[in-house]
């Protein structure tokens, strides 16, 4: 079919546009890390736009021998790992009991769990009760509060109610099979798929949260990453700050090094980002349907 | 979002028999379901105790036995504070700014993304686009502060190498506001593109067809065909934006904010940690947490009854 010139233009329309707002999307982005990875006197004359110049990683050497961003950093991954662990534990739990059309009162605690996704108490009453449980300034307080996800939970229980077949379930009843054992060898092997994108949102979530931390937080090894780069980097009056924290010996460019430490952070999320991208896009679908 | 409305014919049944027969039927299910029942009650439940503090004379040491009931006092006192009213017009603002551009952003690449044939192009532009979803709000704000700072930010280096003058973009209220919306723009419309592609791929390709039939170009099909057949999912996500126009967000405000800027970027939840959690007035932060908790619920309420009048499914 000859294509009119008007459809064309439209497609070079569109294509442009898309085009264009998708290196709007990564200029910022490339911008920081050329800054990070070139010369200070290059970038103090203002000559590093997209393309780094004078390579040179002597910032990111100055951040990975900092001792607190490095016990940061590993602090992070040890709540991120213990946070989804108990989330993922919390979620198949009760998504697998409330999946099960024969329990009584599944009803009464699904509208339970659903509440708690309209109404929260705010944060000082959080506060006053983190304090009550003695959670303040503990690892506890980073991964605990947040482990149970309502949302989650419905997302899981859905697909076990829809797309787990009930009669590969009762031939296993059947065979003499409890519960727990349908659970972990029927149940859960087919909802790998969902597990990963729900485990996904758990992590990232806690990789990119600092609200809680900034909260609950004030001794400075309990610091997760986030919390400290904002310290380090929005925090008013940090215009100097920088160099002194992270322990610069040689002179370094503020700009340069701030440029290293966003992109300390931001990198771990970079390298996963490609092979998570599609389970988290299926994750938002299945939210979306919920019955 | 989308729910149907199952009635199980269990229900209809009365029990016949005790609580206790299923408590030994399903104990295993029970064992499981207590776990994160266990969660919900302690961490989500338990702090709206905490929700008596509005109404006391709190403080950490005395605690609650030391606390006298001082009723209404502490909402009359936020009612006539000036800087609650300005979080709270300051809320409303940066979501109605979000509202007005930040929604229509993802409905439209979305159509635009559908229109794309290549496919190597869609999916690199895809993953490109929902990048900034991904990155904390900490690293958003470092940044976009980088970026646009007046001196040493390259957008203004450019601006100022071609003749133009330095725009103030974070660092100037108005400039502030257009640039809070902007990089929320940047950071939410590419993601919130997967709602309405999903959608968009659920319309009968019978009616794009007969269209073509009949002669309608590209955008006429767009206009007539795939708008209306996403409405009701605009329609929803709208009324869901409308439900929480109280509630905020603590840290895209929190980070993007700085001393100059502290006129607009003053919201419910940044005012709450402030007086709160840096000045200690417990009463008056648990206040106003509760005053928007309440009316956001109002809200969330009034927008599903809203949508069920409009012949949509509701939210709830």
């Amino acid at each position: 079919m000859k294509r009119s010139i008007s459809d064309i233009l439209a497609d070079v329309f569109i294509y442009l546009f898309i085009g264009i707002l998708s290196l709007i999307c990564l200029i910022p982005f490339i911008h920081v890390l050329s800054v990070s990875i070139s010369g200070n006197g290059a970038v103090m004359s203002n000559e590093v736009f997209l393309i780094p110049k004078d390579l040179n990683l002597d910032a990111y050497k100055t951040v990975l021998g900092d001792s607190s961003m490095m016990r940061s950093l590993w602090f992070s991954v040890f709540i991120t790992v213990a946070f989804t662990a108990l989330g993922m534990f919390l979620t198949i739990c009760g998504a697998f009991a409330l999946s099960r059309k024969r329990l009584k009162g599944r009803r009464v605690v699904g509208v339970l769990f659903l509440v708690t996704m309209y109404f929260s108490a705010g944060t000082i009453p959080d506060y006053i009760l983190m304090s009550a449980l003695n959670l303040i300034n503990t690892p506890a307080v980073l991964i605990l509060p947040l482990a149970f996800s309502a949302y989650n939970l419905i997302i899981l229980r859905t697909f076990m109610q829809n797309s787990v077949p009930q009669s590969l379930e009762e031939a296993a009843a059947i065979d003499g099979c409890n519960d727990f054992i349908v659970l972990v060898r029927i149940v859960l092997p087919l909802s790998v798929p969902v597990l990963a994108t729900l485990a996904l949102f758990y992590a990232v979530g806690r990789w990119n949260t600092f609200q809680d931390a900034l909260y609950f937080i004030t001794k400075s090894p309990l610091k997760p990453l986030q919390l400290k780069l904002y310290e380090l980097v929005n925090a008013a009056g940090s215009q100097a700050s920088v160099s002194q924290e992270v322990g610069a010996e040689n002179m370094q460019a503020e700009e340069v090094l701030k440029s290293a430490c966003i992109m300390f952070a931001t990198i771990p999320i970079v390298i996963v980002y490609p092979f998570i991208q599609k389970y988290f896009v299926k994750g938002v679908m299945i939210g979306a349907v919920k019955e | 979002m989308l729910k149907k409305k199952d009635k199980s014919i269990s229900d209809k049944h009365k029990d016949s028999k005790g609580f206790k027969y299923y408590l030994k039927r399903d104990w295993q299910l029970y064992v499981l379901l207590l776990f994160p029942l266990v969660f919900a009650i302690v961490f989500k439940f338990l702090p709206l105790f905490g929700l008596s503090v509005a109404f006391l004379d709190y403080d950490v040491v005395g605690g609650f036995e030391k606390a006298s009931f001082i009723g209404l006092d502490a909402f009359k006192e936020i009612f006539g504070m000036k800087d609650f009213y300005i979080a709270l017009r300051n809320t409303i603002v940066l979501n109605g700014l979000d509202l007005i551009i930040g929604f229509p952003a993802p409905i439209i690449l979305a159509i635009f993304l559908n229109e794309i044939r290549n496919k190597y192009f869609k999916r690199i532009t895809q993953t490109v686009l929902y990048l900034p979803h991904f990155l904390s709000w900490v690293i958003i704000a470092g940044i976009f502060y980088q970026l646009l700072s007046p001196t040493t930010g390259y957008i203004n280096i450019l601006i100022t190498r071609y003749g133009g003058e330095s725009i103030p973009f974070l660092t100037e209220k108005w400039h502030w506001l257009v640039s809070y919306c902007l990089i929320g723009v940047w950071q939410s419309m590419g993601w919130g593109t997967i709602i309405y592609l999903a959608a968009i791929t659920g319309i009968n390709a019978d009616l794009y067809e007969a269209a073509t039939v009949d002669g309608a170009g590209r955008w006429r099909k767009i206009w007539y065909i795939t708008l209306p057949c996403i409405r009701s999912t605009i329609v929803v996500m709208l009324i869901m934006s409308l439900g929480r126009i109280l509630g905020i967000s603590f840290e895209r405000p929190y980070t993007l904010d700085n001393p100059l800027v502290r006129d607009f970027s003053d919201v419910i939840s940044t005012f709450v940690y402030r007086v709160g959690l840096q000045s200690h007035r417990y009463n008056i932060a648990t206040a106003v947490g509760l005053f928007q908790s309440v009316v956001g619920l109002i809200f969330v309420f009034a927008s599903d009854k809203f949508a069920k009048l409009m012949g949509e499914d509701g939210i709830i």
